[in-house]
């Protein structure tokens, strides 16, 4: 039991630094791959290939100088981005990193927390969410990081209820919440994708509204609120908005991964005939690389699209995906009834 | 109708905007969304048109009027004599002196009587016309393919003889620009800079 508590500990040690690792180098990514398809190089001064930029960026945000409006709220001030920072870490408890690791008689789950619920906390944790970004843009006293703040909030509320519904259809093919569970029946290539590809387009197109990514960064929305909800934040305050954004862009990615990429399943997992625990770490490599193609998806549409004018926004959320979703719903009801497994 | 077609066309892409309703297929802005990506995706492996500045230069004219220089003759006396020209003929004002008379040790150092002890050309007033070196009689002062660095404060960018003047071991090669035109021009007395 003791070796089990351990390596828990471990596990969440080593998750939350990868998590804040690949973040960071998210950053960078983003910038490279903005470059790349704008046709410019994008940063490769410091390091090798602008690999130390990332940490340029960092100790710069560091001793940039800690400003604070004068009438804001000083501790939702703080509040405010510790509490995004936060959340946006939370979400990687439940995700299943890969299958187990068998270690003499310890059977060792690449995965911090098999919760029962694990689809429901992942909801809660993100629709909490929105409550570091209001707060921000709240307590900064201004009127355009409030506006942000307005805007965050009534979006990610409403694509929320669409992302929900198009969940439910998977938990209804599943019948389970643990994302264990539903990782595991994706074995192979029975990936959700193949069953559910409506849902599928809901989920991403909600996911980038709920990171808040482009098309629908219209609570940033650099070139009408001046950087939204984030105006007033300077210094490393900034940074934690700027860096939770990665970050849930990183927990988006597994989520879709897990969800409707089958984790850490891969085609012809059986026909390998590698023993057990090289198949968790292969599983748990094929793992990371759909994440990282999930992220450059992120950015790949950030780069492409310009954002959604704000009525059309809460048209598409509201009277596209989410009937969208419902009907998916009812589609998966019928069939699933008609062609019982 | 047809008055359209008789405009003329210069790239063929131009489209005649219409607000026509969108079909089904347009209105779900998906075909045109991978299309979008499709074109964001083939310039990510484009050849990239970033020049890598200073380890790759760009390739300039050989008479690419960048920063100045002042030249020494062949004994490695300075040419210039502080007549002023330069001054005059700059239309942004760029350049001011001090001129001084030679002594008689300093022979070696100066070519004519009157020499320059302090010339200084702003670099952030010049505009690089070459006005100065079409003007000088001496041909001391020409314009090379040298680019101006950047500075951090503004004083930095005024220069004085000592980024200016060429050193007396490395000459600064201004062949180019001394065409035979040039110096044709240069005598020719029907100007007025040589009456």
């Amino acid at each position: 039991m003791d070796i089990q508590i351990l390596y828990k500990s471990g596990l969440i040690i080593v998750i939350l630094l990868l998590s804040l690792v690949i973040a960071m180098y998210a950053t960078l990514a983003e910038r490279k791959i903005a470059g790349f398809f704008q046709d410019r190089l994008g940063p490769n001064r410091a390091g090798i290939f602008g690999l130390l930029q990332p940490v340029a960026d960092g100790v710069k945000l560091f001793f940039k100088e800690e400003f604070m409006p004068a009438t804001a709220d000083k501790f939702l001030y703080i509040l405010g981005p510790s509490l995004t920072m936060l959340i946006a870490l939370l979400g990687s408890a439940v995700i299943p990193w890969g299958n187990t690791l068998t270690i003499g008689n310890n059977v060792f789950p690449l995965q911090v927390a098999d919760v029962n619920i694990g689809v429901l906390y992942v909801f809660a944790v993100t629709s909490i969410g929105v409550y570091g970004i209001m707060i921000g843009g709240w307590s900064s006293n201004n009127k355009y990081a409030l506006m942000g703040a307005v805007r965050a909030a009534s979006q990610m509320i409403s694509y929320e209820l669409a992302m929900g519904m198009a969940l439910i259809a998977i938990v209804m093919m599943s019948g389970s919440l643990s994302l264990h569970d539903i990782v595991a029946q994706q074995h192979g290539i029975h990936w959700n994708v193949w069953y559910q590809p409506i849902g599928f387009f809901v989920f991403v197109v909600c996911a980038f509204a709920e990171t808040n990514r482009t098309p629908f960064d219209l609570p940033e929305c650099d070139s009408e609120l001046i950087g939204g909800y984030h105006t007033e934040y300077s210094s490393m305050k900034l940074g934690f908005y700027l860096f939770s954004e990665y970050i849930n862009m990183f927990i988006s990615s597994a989520m879709i991964a897990s969800l409707y990429f089958g984790g850490y399943n891969f085609p012809f997992i059986n026909e390998l005939g590698m023993s057990h625990n090289w198949l968790t770490i292969v599983g748990m490599l094929v793992l990371f690389a759909k994440i990282g193609f999930f992220m450059f998806l992120f950015m790949w549409v950030r780069w492409t699209l310009p954002r959604f004018r704000y009525d059309q926004l809460m048209r598409f959320g509201w009277k596209v995906l989410l009937p969208l979703a419902i009907v998916n719903i009812v589609a998966t009801g019928v069939i699933y009834e008609l062609f019982k497994k | 109708m047809n008055q359209d077609s008789t405009k003329i066309s210069l790239t063929n892409r131009s489209k005649v905007v219409s607000n026509k309703k969108m079909s089904f297929l347009e209105s779900l802005y998906l075909p045109a969304i991978f299309k979008g990506m499709f074109v964001t995706m083939s310039h990510f492996f484009t050849k990239k048109a970033t020049v890598q500045y200073p380890e790759v230069k760009r390739p300039v004219s050989d008479i690419y009027r960048g920063m100045h220089v002042l030249k020494r003759d062949e004994e490695g006396r300075e040419r210039c004599t502080a007549c002023g020209l330069c001054a005059l003929s700059c239309p942004a004002e760029a350049i001011t002196m001090i001129a001084k008379e030679r002594l008689e040790s300093e022979k070696h150092l100066y070519r004519e009587e009157k020499y320059a002890a302090v010339y200084e050309i702003n670099m952030l007033r010049c505009i690089y016309c070459g006005d100065c070196e079409s003007a000088c009689p001496k041909e001391a002062i020409f314009l090379t393919d040298r680019f101006v660095p950047s500075e951090v404060a503004r004083g930095n960018f005024i220069y004085g003889k000592d980024v200016l003047l060429e050193p007396k071991d490395a000459p600064i090669d201004v062949s180019k620009r001394q065409t035979p035109e040039v110096l044709a021009f240069k005598k020719d007395k029907t100007q007025l800079h040589n009456k």
